[in-house]
């Protein structure tokens, strides 16, 4: 079910401006792979380019090649609509749409794609809240709004109505960035149980997180402010963190740098 | 005495006295507080006052005419109150004024609704820019100009639609024509319709327009398309603001005079066709009499006018209470 990411020379613009650069990195299925690098340095740009969220943005564009398992996803023919129904997406921000349900939240990727049976879909909604350890705290209010729960909570939702749809791949832009470190903690224990089932990529600031949570780290930075952002090196976290082979990696790993 | 004597004169100690405790809790010890605090204070006090003068004055010239009125005034189909035993009621007016209302509004909401979503959603920038501003003109035309429009082009050109209405729809009763000038509610729905389309389609716009983009981005992600985007996100974090903006062109449809003077064909009798010429509306019926009203005959209009009032405020309170029912699944605390 989870998939290999391919990028082959991934360049992405923002009309004129050159956001990232010549990325290439391979992504394995069924494991969790970190971006870190200092802001601006364009790795939620390089991560909305795998689900081709990028595009929405008025003037973003891509070139190169991203590839899910042998399917091109910038492909000619490829519906963006469907690249993004198998490349699911957890936000900075917890959003749960505010006018549904917790039901109903966690139902709605499904019910874009076709019509359930009641008792169905109330099969999968329970199973992907139990997914992402929430079923126990919701399942006596599930017709409550999901905008009533707190902040880990809701962000919880919205992993549980990402995996809900069964997609290949979960992408993770700062998903804890704005949640206390109980929560936060929650989160991350739950992505160690989520890459059973998925590949996860996941972009952090946190560096203690990225070395408890991911398998492989990719260290993003750029030359200045206005250059692209680049790939410096990807690898086994253990080693990024131990004995990365460049220079800046230590540099922003051990904060003598930005 | 001795109490407020020791109260007016502040001890020497250190200690704050209780009234300027109280009043630095309230935090208007600054001049420029005190002053935006009165002015502000005050035109929420004005604007009770206005609307309290309005219903009383409106409450005692009503009264005045409806203790003489011989008919029952909330029934009766006729209005003559230049009689030795005056007969006048509201019926009549009240059905026409709601009926034109309610064409109008089933037309003009889903447009304008239409028109908002596809000036934020759809339509490259370059072009929603000029299409906004001509529906901001729309607004600004004066309502006397509708009227001559409706009275001189829309009038003339209804008969084909009225008659396809009639040919396919003429068995519902509702649309079956006799063939008489099509001076009708429904031209007068139309009318309205058009009239009110700019105030609707500007507040939705609007409403539309603070979709927060996370929202968005989260439906988009789920792998929705652009419709469904708005199906998911927009349409519902809009509603409370769509029906708000609905309130406010109902309000004008329900008043609106001179467009429905100048292109309705007034008698005092229910049609229930509404293609048929005929029919009233209150605000029409008052400026089409007022001129020529003896003192009674006026107050008996004033006495339709609170009616209307009446029916505002009951509409208004409606709006209101569904929005507030929606409230914990409105945006406002996402």
């Amino acid at each position: 079910m989870a998939k290999r990411i391919d990028v082959s020379g991934l360049t992405a613009y923002y009309g004129s401006h050159k956001a990232i650069e010549d990325i290439s990195m391979t992504v394995e299925p069924r494991s969790v792979t970190a971006f870190i690098g200092p802001s601006g340095c364009g790795k939620s740009t390089f991560l909305r380019t795998l689900n081709r969220m990028h595009e929405v943005t008025p003037g973003g564009r891509v070139e190169g090649k991203v590839m899910l398992d042998d399917e091109d996803l910038y492909g000619t023919g490829i519906d963006p609509v469907s690249v993004r129904r198998e490349v699911g997406m957890v936000f900075q921000r917890p959003n749960p749409f505010p006018t549904m349900s917790i039901f109903d939240n966690v139902a709605a990727g499904l019910r874009l794609n076709g019509s359930y049976k009641k008792s169905e879909l109330a099969e999968v909604v329970e199973k992907s809240l139990k997914g992402a350890n929430l079923w126990n705290e919701v399942k006596d209010r599930l017709n409550k709004p999901g905008s009533g729960l707190s902040g880990g909570q809701q962000q919880r939702l919205c992993i549980a109505r990402a995996i809900a749809v069964e997609p290949k791949v979960l992408l993770m832009d700062e998903p804890c960035s704005a949640l206390d470190p109980i929560s936060t903690l929650a989160i991350e224990d739950l992505i160690g149980e989520l890459k059973e089932r998925f590949t996860i990529v996941i972009v952090t600031h946190n560096m203690q997180q990225a070395a408890r949570v991911s398998d492989r780290t990719a260290f993003f930075n750029l030359a200045a402010v206005g250059q692209p952002g680049k790939l410096i090196e990807i690898d086994e976290t253990e080693r990024i963190f131990s004995n990365p082979s460049v220079q800046a990696t230590e540099d922003y790993i051990s904060g003598r740098f930005g | 005495m001795d109490t407020t004597q020791i109260t007016d004169t502040p001890p020497p100690a250190a200690q704050p006295t209780a009234t300027e405790q109280k009043r630095a809790a309230r935090g208007a010890t600054r001049p420029g507080d005190r002053i935006f605090l009165g002015l502000s204070r005050g035109s929420g006090i004005f604007l009770l006052v206005i609307m309290a003068a309005i219903a009383v004055f409106l409450t005692y010239r009503a009264s005045l005419a409806i203790s003489k009125d011989h008919g029952n005034f909330l029934t009766t189909f006729e209005w003559n109150t230049g009689l030795q035993e005056p007969v006048f009621g509201i019926a009549v007016l009240a059905f026409g004024t709601i009926v034109s209302s309610i064409v109008a509004m089933a037309i003009a909401v889903p447009v304008a609704v239409a028109i908002a979503l596809f000036l934020t959603h759809y339509a490259p920038r370059k072009l929603s820019g000029p299409i906004a501003y001509v529906i901001d003109l729309l607004a600004a035309v004066p309502s006397i100009v509708y009227g001559l429009w409706g009275a001189l082009i829309l009038v003339p050109h209804m008969n084909g639609l009225f008659g396809w209405l009639d040919d396919y729809l003429g068995w519902t009763g509702i649309f079956s024509w006799q063939g008489g000038a099509p001076r009708s509610m429904l031209t007068v729905g139309i009318l309205l319709a058009i009239m009110i389309l700019p105030i609707i389609t500007n507040v939705s716009r609007e409403v539309f327009r603070q979709t927060p983009r996370m929202n968005e981005e989260a439906a988009l992600a789920l792998g929705a398309t652009r419709w469904e985007v708005i199906r998911m996100a927009v349409i519902p974090f809009g509603r409370s603001g769509v029906i708000s903006a609905s309130m406010l062109g109902l309000g004008r449809a329900l008043g609106e005079t001179m467009a429905v003077a100048t292109v309705l064909s007034p008698t005092f009798d229910i049609q229930a066709s509404l293609l048929d010429p005929g029919g009233g509306t209150f605000a029409q019926n008052i400026a089409s009499k007022f001129g020529e009203a003896t003192e009674f005959g006026r107050d008996a209009l004033i006495a339709s006018g609170l009616v209307l009032f009446v029916i505002t405020l009951l509409v208004n309170g409606a709006a209101r209470a569904i929005i507030a029912r929606r409230a914990e699944y409105s945006g406002a605390n996402a």
